[in-house]
């Protein structure tokens, strides 16, 4: 941050004369000390990944986890203050369920980005409260498959009176990732990262060419990917320990059936093998890496 | 003037009289419902040495209508549980939604090493359809739980709209309690005992057999039903299944049956 508050970064719902924020702007810096956190969202699914620090040798492995469900099709992780991020987290699943409550169905990602998106901003608006110090990325999955609503016990009449239209050719659902930033912002991404790895990860989240209409990455690529990226972000805090955790949401027809599930043992422990091998070489070649990635 | 803040704005006694009460107070003390309205019928249970089979017809009546013929009564509970529902089908529709919240809810806790069997899930419904009648508000229902238990042996057992619950290798709710588990208890001569010698075909065959006896007596019956298996391995819920082989050729034999109405 070039300039210093002067007097304008006490309270949230004061701007500064040039038109700041700056409670907000701090909030973006306890993000930037978090540990790193990113999606990717491909045509199969997308897939969270977060480098946990450890920041004490007595805490169970494997405990504590920072990716969390909100919904059966979705998924959050936060980076930043983790109090804030829980919080946020459980908004997400009041948000989730009163949708279910209200529509008998799922809540589509842009309605949960947009929903928490507008709580997170209502944080930046009153000096009563601060902002949250969490950058949060959601990801999910709507479905494809025409959905009834919850609880519904048949399909009606498959033809005549009040029997169904053939609309095989409307496409509905698919992948969602969205970034929600502490001034309430969100945009939805093919590729998000934050924390303190995030230009890193950035980087290597824009070689993956993930806009690309026929972006080839399958869902296990973008797995095995996720943990190579999170591994080459955290080599700038080399010093600290960390987990690595990743979950996924797929097609349907895909290994997670549309639900928001941690990616299993076996895969987990081959991304991480991977993920170490590609960061052997000192200087590392990309061709080489591609190669692996074939193997 | 009437000093007592409570009388200021209201008609004075001294001129109207005091305030009769009765008025606006309905005649009737509260109720819930006293009879369910769109219903299915039977739903049939059975052990297997490995598992458990389960089915129901796809008919929902309103009253003697057959209204609804694609209910799906057998409803999942993941990873590995089914559960039957007998009875008021908006009750069902309560129930499914609230067991699928339950599962959003057991999800939130993202570890694979506790999961929620059929036992349990039994348990739990149970003591809802318990709070209910104790509430003079009963949910309409008759449930089969049906899965494995917390040793993955086969599990079946059977809640109702009292919060009664009760368990045995072959179970079965309204109709079926008196026409199908007699039938059913065939394959099961020592009870329990007899569930590590009874195969997955046969036990499907035992339901099958049932469900078609079900239809030949059973006015609020239907020939599709919905019939699932619960092994180790998952569910197999078939949805749209059709009565085979029927026979009516005893109905010859019965007057007041059919057309013959004497």
């Amino acid at each position: 941050m070039t300039s210093i508050g002067t007097g304008y970064d006490l309270s949230n719902s004061v701007f500064s004369p040039d038109g700041r924020n700056f409670q907000v702007e701090y909030a973006v810096k306890a993000v930037e000390n978090g540990g790193t956190c990113i999606g990717i969202r491909t045509k199969h699914g997308v897939v969270l990944a977060c480098e946990k620090i450890i920041s004490s040798k007595l805490l169970k492995p494997g405990c504590n986890k920072r990716i969390s469900t909100i919904d059966r099709n979705a998924g959050i992780v936060t980076s930043g203050l983790l109090p804030d991020g829980r919080h946020l987290t459980t908004r997400g699943r009041d948000e989730a369920s009163s949708w279910r409550q209200t529509y008998k169905a799922p809540i589509p990602m842009s309605a949960l980005a947009s929903r928490l998106g507008g709580y997170v901003q209502a944080y930046t608006l009153y000096s009563s409260v601060r902002p949250f110090g969490v950058t949060a990325i959601l990801g999910g999955w709507d479905s494809e498959a025409e959905l009834g609503v919850d609880g519904q016990v048949g399909n009606g009449p498959a033809a005549g009176a009040g029997g169904k239209v053939d609309d095989s050719s409307t496409k509905r659902g698919g992948p969602g990732l969205y970034m929600i930033e502490p001034s309430g912002l969100y945009w939805g991404y093919y590729g998000a990262a934050t924390g303190k790895g995030r230009q890193a990860a950035k980087g290597e989240l824009e070689k993956l060419d993930l806009a690309a209409p026929n972006c080839s990455l399958t869902l296990k690529d973008a797995v095995l990917e996720a943990a190579r990226i999170i591994y080459v972000a955290h080599e700038d805090s080399k010093d600290k320990e960390f987990e690595l955790e990743m979950t996924w949401i797929s097609a349907l027809d895909g290994p997670t059936k549309g639900r928001h599930e941690p990616v299993p043992k076996e895969l987990l422990e081959e991304a991480e093998k991977h993920a170490k091998k590609s960061l052997e070489p000192e200087d590392e070649d990309e061709d080489e890496d591609e190669d692996d990635m074939e193997e | 003037m009437n000093h007592y803040p409570q009388a200021w704005g209201r008609p004075r006694d001294d001129v109207y009289g005091a305030y009769d009460h009765s008025y606006l107070q309905s005649a009737q003390p509260k109720t819930h419902t006293q009879s369910p309205a769109v219903t299915g019928t039977s739903v049939l249970g059975v052990k297997f040495k490995d598992g458990v089979v389960i089915a129901a017809d796809n008919l929902a009546s309103y009253g003697s209508l057959a209204r609804f013929t694609d209910v799906k009564r057998i409803r999942t509970f993941p990873p590995n549980t089914v559960v039957g529902f007998g009875g008021d089908v908006s009750d069902m529709q309560y129930l499914d939604r609230l067991l699928q919240s339950l599962d959003i809810r057991e999800n939130y806790l993202s570890s694979t090493d506790h999961v929620l069997n059929a036992k349990n899930l039994h348990t739990y419904l149970s003591k809802i359809m318990y709070r209910r009648r104790s509430d003079f508000n009963p949910l309409w229902n008759m449930l089969l739980v049906a899965g494995l238990d917390d040793e993955d042996k086969p599990f079946l057992a059977s809640a109702d709209l009292l919060g009664t619950t009760f368990s045995s290798p072959t179970l079965a709710t309204g109709f079926g309690a008196h026409l199908a588990q007699p039938l059913l208890r065939r394959l099961m001569p020592n009870d329990e005992a007899s569930v590590k010698d009874v195969t997955q075909e046969q036990a499907i065959n035992a339901v099958k057999e049932c469900m078609k006896v079900l239809f030949y007596r059973d006015a609020r019956s239907m020939d599709k039903y919905s019939i699932a298996v619960i092994t180790k391995d998952g569910v197999d819920l078939k949805e749209d299944e059709k009565l085979e082989n029927q026979s009516w050729a005893f109905a010859d034999q019965i007057r007041g049956y059919g057309t013959q109405v004497n």
